[in-house]
């Protein structure tokens, strides 16, 4: 293994990050305290409790979720889209460094950024309304597993773009409106039948649902199916970036 | 001398079919300075992409060392430094950051007694704490080279490294390649200017419609190929050109005020003597002459002409 390489990588996007500071945490911070403020202090105070939880409770996983799964996509395809830009890709492409030890640098700043701004919002929730964390090992679980899994799909995402509209396509809308219809404001139980089938296929569901149990121990599908969704999702997108660097697809000619 | 790099059958067609390489065979010598000379298009690029991992191959083997640049690329990379032709760097990195995160991708543990050696060399230890948007292009070349040299490397490919460099950083910039090779630094530059091939180049390679025309020592090319003319710039001028002289096969130029005789270089008799006394018989008088040996570039050009 290249250690100092993947030590470079890795600092040098999280360099980037302190750079970018004001964009990279405050401004998502201060966003979902907004949320905060709006559903759980002043609609949340007049919506009745959902299985036995404070509304304004009851939406820290899902809001978390919603940064977690953003910014693991934005950091990590941006990351890796932006020396694609730049040119500087060739660098990268000459070193001494396998596609796994890159992948893995990249994916996993980018997921170290996302966690850290997943527990400033949780500090910032605990703020705005009471909470509690039933289960804290698989919430850790939960926040690495999921952010993990998004920042590899956030890679792919950087590796398939060839222009900045295409790499804010998918967070736009993708991660987003599913984030939204994924139980991240409501449990899925008050929804229809027909609807509830349907959410069934979203994946984001099970993200938000495991991590929900983590906190209060309700969820909306079992918790054993959540993690296996979860490293479902990890084990696809992580054949995907394998399959990218044995193609070469979009990085080398 | 020791072979550093051996290219054999390499060829690469690109999903366009543009083959841009056909068949190569080439070894670049440990220690020396090899020009790669060629047109737009030629290959120059794509050659030096393969050999540095940028670009797949589609045929053909290339060994760096011994290594293989597929099976053994870890070993094979480290050795090598890269100048790439464009100015790629990132603008909002400092340039001692982007630097030292050059050595840590090649797999090297931080020096940063190396890094500021390699700065000083190249005239920005000064600007180690500015961001590099900050840089003109001169310095933005040379921190480019500074990333390649950030590694300590044993091979160091410069692609065009002085396109639209003034020429007193061009003239440092030779001076610099210069101390590297004495330093043991194996050196290939692809470059449109002959004149810097032939101030440099201790082998020149040139390459056309991506195939290698030609590779020899830069000396013994000019000595094979250079063509050497005397021109006497005559007191009268003539009509045509007596056929006394016609075995001179001699041209007449500027309204038939000059002679032109182009002898052989390397011949061991010019036949200049001869030609002297054959005018003097003709009463054929001559205020004035001078001799010039073909360039560099006078042979490149006629080299890739033929090639077509």
């Amino acid at each position: 293994m290249n250690w100092h390489a993947m030590r470079a990588i890795y600092l040098f996007e999280m360099a980037r990050t302190r750079r970018t500071l004001l964009q990279s945490v405050i401004s998502p911070v201060i966003s979902t305290s907004l949320y905060f403020v709006v559903f759980g202090a002043a609609i949340g105070s007049r919506i009745d409790e959902i299985e036995g939880i404070s509304y304004g409770a009851f939406i820290v996983p899902g809001l978390i979720m919603l940064s977690l799964l953003t910014q693991s996509v934005s950091n990590a395809s941006f990351g890796i889209y932006f020396p694609k830009f730049t040119g500087t890709i060739y660098e990268l492409l000459s070193a001494p460094v396998s596609y796994l030890e890159i992948a893995a640098s990249y994916v996993g700043a980018a997921a170290t950024k996302s966690m850290i701004l997943g527990l400033i919002i949780l500090a910032t929730a605990g703020l705005f309304v009471p909470l509690q964390v039933a289960h804290p090992v698989w919430m850790l679980l939960f926040l690495v597993l999921t952010a993990v899994t998004f920042s590899l799909f956030g890679f792919i995402i950087g590796i398939w773009a060839d222009n900045f509209e295409k790499l804010q396509l998918v967070p736009l809308l993708i991660i987003t409106p599913l984030t939204f219809l994924g139980g991240s404001f409501y449990s899925i139980n008050m929804l229809p039948p027909i609807w509830q089938t349907i959410t069934l296929f979203n994946p984001v569901v099970y993200l938000v649902s495991g991590f929900r149990w983590s906190f209060y121990d309700v969820a909306d599908v079992s918790v054993g199916i959540s993690l296996f969704m979860t490293v479902l999702f990890l084990a696809v997108f992580l054949a995907v970036v394998g399959w990218i660097f044995k193609s070469g697809y979009r990085l080398k000619t | 001398m020791q072979t550093i790099i051996s290219v054999s059958g390499l060829s690469k067609t690109y999903d366009s079919r543009f083959q841009a390489l056909k068949r190569i065979d080439l070894d670049i010598r440990r220690g020396e300075i090899f020009a790669l000379l060629g047109p737009n298009g030629a290959g120059k690029t794509t050659l030096i992409s393969i050999i540095c991992g940028i670009v797949k191959a589609s045929e053909g083997s290339v060994r760096v060392a011994g290594h293989d640049i597929v099976a053994d690329y870890r070993a094979a990379r480290a050795m090598i430094g890269l100048v790439p032709q464009e100015l790629t760097t990132d603008a909002f990195e400092s340039v001692w950051a982007t630097v030292s995160f050059s050595r840590g991708l090649f797999g090297r543990p931080a020096n940063p007694a190396h890094i500021e050696r390699v700065l000083r060399d190249l005239s920005l230890w000064d600007k180690r704490d500015s961001k590099i948007i900050t840089l003109s292009g001169g310095m933005k070349r040379r921190l480019l080279i500074a990333k390649a040299l950030s590694h300590e490397p044993e091979i160091l490919f410069l692609d065009e490294p002085t396109a639209g460099v003034d020429v007193n950083l061009r003239r440092d910039m030779w001076q610099l390649v210069r101390s590297l090779q004495a330093t043991g630094v194996t050196i290939i530059l692809t470059t449109h200017y002959i004149d810097e091939a032939e101030e440099m180049a201790d082998r020149i390679g040139v390459i056309s419609k991506g195939e290698i025309i030609l590779v020899d020592d830069k000396v013994e090319l000019m000595r094979k190929l250079g063509k050497k003319q005397m021109t006497l710039q005559l007191q009268t001028a003539l009509d045509r050109i007596p056929p006394a002289l016609a075995a001179y096969q001699l041209e007449l130029a500027s309204d038939g005020n000059e002679l032109i005789y182009t002898f052989d270089a390397q011949g061991e008799r010019s036949g200049i003597v001869a030609l002297l006394r054959d005018l003097n018989d003709a009463a054929i008088a001559f205020k004035d002459l001078h001799t010039t040996q073909s360039s560099l570039e006078d042979i490149f050009v006629s080299l890739v002409k033929d090639a077509k």
